[in-house]
């Protein structure tokens, strides 16, 4: 029983169907990671992902074309990071509160546009698969990681992208001191706004995408709530990973592989109660979480608006 | 300046009154109208449980001559049960005939809002459960008996000898159409391996996708599941070429290629016997259950796929002993 988990088949099938699942999760948690870096919590990445993956889905599925989709979902996310931000920096709202409002007008409006414009639940041909060349003739890691579709291995890349940016770069340095001392940061000319802003919408850009991944690529359907809370996951990612883009992949990659490893827990009768089995990942996380406390500290002003003189 | 201003407020108010009147005049001549309100927890397109419902009050609704006899009221995506709650105790309050609250989750909220509304008829699902409050109906879908034709059908057909279910929380209907299908399958062939993974969630399309990914990896051939998040199955079956066993609503035009046949809930067997009830006075108290027997559950194949004469007979033979009894279902394996 338990010895067939350590079967090839299953362990292929257990890191493929992880890797699929951090996906959306990447996206949206290395998005989250941006802004929070630069002190603002967004808690409406689920509900930007609805309108990501709605919009991309439907202009994917009127006009054919997928990328058009993918563009389309970041005008739409952006947009909705547009509005987040407006309200976090020049309203100075209180961000938690005004994050579930992003989520549910996101999930509302996802669902009227989704009634009124398609009616019916469809599906819609999705981004295919792509072999990489060579590399996925390799053998198990070949059928593991390179013969996944494009949108995948574009989530992986954005890892040591985001880490490059924020380690690497003065637009790094800034988003840091924003976050870290928005004070100073502004005593030495950053503007705190125009970081905020471009964090925010980029987190917004980027759950709209981690959306789309999930609608025209992953699961090539669109459904009222699909994401299922996944925003809120990503978000809590974040926090796990420590703010840094490699603790969110390795966030993503422990939350989406043990749920993998959950399923076929299931499917090969090894006897665990089924309520058990799928409350491991989140149990697991929590684990790791506790083990490793004393390492985590979030940016200072995470979660502080921004005055001028405060 | 003040004037203008005064002038302005009473146009509007004038605008505001006239308004609200035309919004109450529908309502106060149209004294037969029926109007029912129903709260459901995912969306009225949701292609399984809502959309049952929903397509049952339509069907009522054309029978009883159109909008201007029936009025249909929703409020869906209700997963979160105080929002649903509210909405239960809204309409109740606007004088609905009868409120459906299609949710299990609901019952409790029930409890509270219906004694406080004795002229108004409940009905809640799926469940027995009426609380003894008299003017609360029950409803339940015996999900176990599409279920076991499905597992026959699906055991009939199964070349791999592999058939993988995929169910979302293992509770109420969802856990009576899973064992109906496990014993259906093995009842037909007691070699045939059922694999069954429930994710935890009634909406999770993606982990539902990766569900059916395993069991298509352990080798299934044939599929089956319950909920809405089942639409991500369905796209893995038709992605793999396994046949899809649907339940709950009609899933044949999501994958015509491979959907076999579906397990459809014909709700309006039961609204019309409350409507019945209604108009002879009671408002509840009853529990009522869709089965095969009372056609509140209907086989429905789907004409697209190659179904074998030999396999059709033997479903409809099964559907046949489960009415009359002889056959029956052992569920819990």
């Amino acid at each position: 029983m338990i010895s067939d988990l350590f079967s090839m088949t299953v362990l292929i099938g257990i890191l493929a169907s992880g890797i699929r699942l951090a996906t959306p999760y990447l996206y949206a948690a290395i998005g989250e990671t941006f802004g929070q870096r630069s002190g603002v919590l967004n808690l409406g990445v689920d509900g930007q992902m609805l309108l990501g993956a709605f919009t991309a889905f439907y202009v994917a599925i009127k006009t054919g074309n997928l990328w058009l989709g993918i563009l389309a979902a970041m005008i739409v996310g952006a947009l909705m990071g547009l509005a987040m931000a407006f309200v976090t920096v020049n309203l100075h709202a209180e961000q938690g509160i005004s994050g579930i409002g992003f989520y549910l007008f996101g999930l509302g409006l996802s669902d009227l546009l989704f009634q009124k414009l398609l009616g019916t639940v469809e599906t819609v041909k999705g981004f295919p698969k792509v072999d990489i060349p060579f590399l996925s003739d390799l053998p198990v890691v070949g059928e593991i990681f390179f013969r996944q579709n494009i949108l995948v291995y574009i989530a992986f890349a954005l890892v040591p992208i985001a880490w490059f940016i924020l380690n690497k770069t003065t637009l790094g340095l800034k988003i840091k001191a924003v976050g870290e001392n928005p004070e100073a940061a502004d005593s030495l000319g950053v503007s705190i706004a125009r970081i905020r802003y471009f964090t925010i919408i980029l987190g917004g850009t980027l759950s709209g995408v981690a959306g789309a991944s999930m609608s025209i690529a992953l699961l090539n359907v669109f459904q009222q709530n699909m994401t299922s809370g996944l925003g809120f996951i990503a978000v809590a990612l974040v926090y796990f990973g420590a703010w840094r883009p490699w603790g969110v992949l390795g966030g993503a990659l422990l939350f989406s592989l043990v749920n993998s490893l959950q399923l076929w827990i299931q499917v090969l009768g090894i006897p665990v109660p089924s309520d058990i089995a799928v409350m491991m990942p989140y149990i697991l996380t929590i684990l790791v979480l506790v083990a490793t406390v004393s390492r985590v500290r979030a940016p200072s002003a995470l979660t502080k608006p921004f005055e001028r003189g405060d | 300046m003040k004037k203008f201003r005064l002038l302005i407020s009473v146009l509007i108010l004038f605008a505001v009154i006239l308004g609200a009147c035309q919004a109450q005049e529908p309502a106060m001549e149209e004294k037969e109208l029926f109007r029912v309100a129903v709260v459901m927890p995912s969306a009225i397109n949701d292609l399984a449980f809502s959309q049952s419902m929903y397509d049952a009050l339509l069907v009522i609704q054309t029978e009883m001559g159109g909008a201007e006899a029936m009025e249909i009221v929703y409020s869906d995506g209700m997963f979160v049960v105080d929002d649903a709650a509210a909405a239960i105790r809204d309409y109740a309050t606007e004088g609905f005939d009868l409120v459906i609250a299609h949710g299990s989750q609901y019952g409790s909220s029930l409890q509270e809002i219906a004694p406080d509304f004795p002229e108004t008829s409940f009905a809640w699902g799926t469940t027995v459960d009426t609380f003894g409050i008299d003017n609360i109906f029950a409803y339940e879908a015996a999900s176990h008996e599409g279920g076991y034709v499905n597992g026959v059908i699906a055991a009939s057909l199964s070349e791999s000898g592999v058939l993988g279910v995929v169910g979302p929380i293992e509770t109420g209907d969802a856990k009576l159409y899973v064992d109906g299908f496990v014993a259906g399958a093995k009842a037909t062939n007691p070699d045939v391996q059922v694999n069954v993974n429930y994710i935890g969630s009634f909406s999770d399309v993606a982990l539902a996708s990766e569900a059916a990914n395993t069991h298509v990896a352990a080798g299934a051939d044939g599929l089956t599941g319950t909920a809405q998040m089942v639409v991500g199955a369905i796209g893995v079956a038709e992605e793999s070429g396994a046949m899809w066993f649907g339940t709950q609503s009609s899933q044949t035009e999501l994958a015509p290629s491979v959907v076999v046949a579906n397990q459809v809930y014909r709700w309006d067997v039961v609204l019309n016997e409350i409507i019945d009830l209604m108009d002879e006075g009671t408002l509840g108290g009853k529990s009522f259950v869709i089965g095969l027997a009372n056609g509140g559950e209907v086989m429905d194949f789907n004409e697209a796929y190659e179904l074998p004469e030999d396999v059709k007979s033997l479903a409809m033979d099964t559907v046949d002993g489960i009415i009359d009894g002889t056959i029956t279902i052992n569920l819990g394996e």
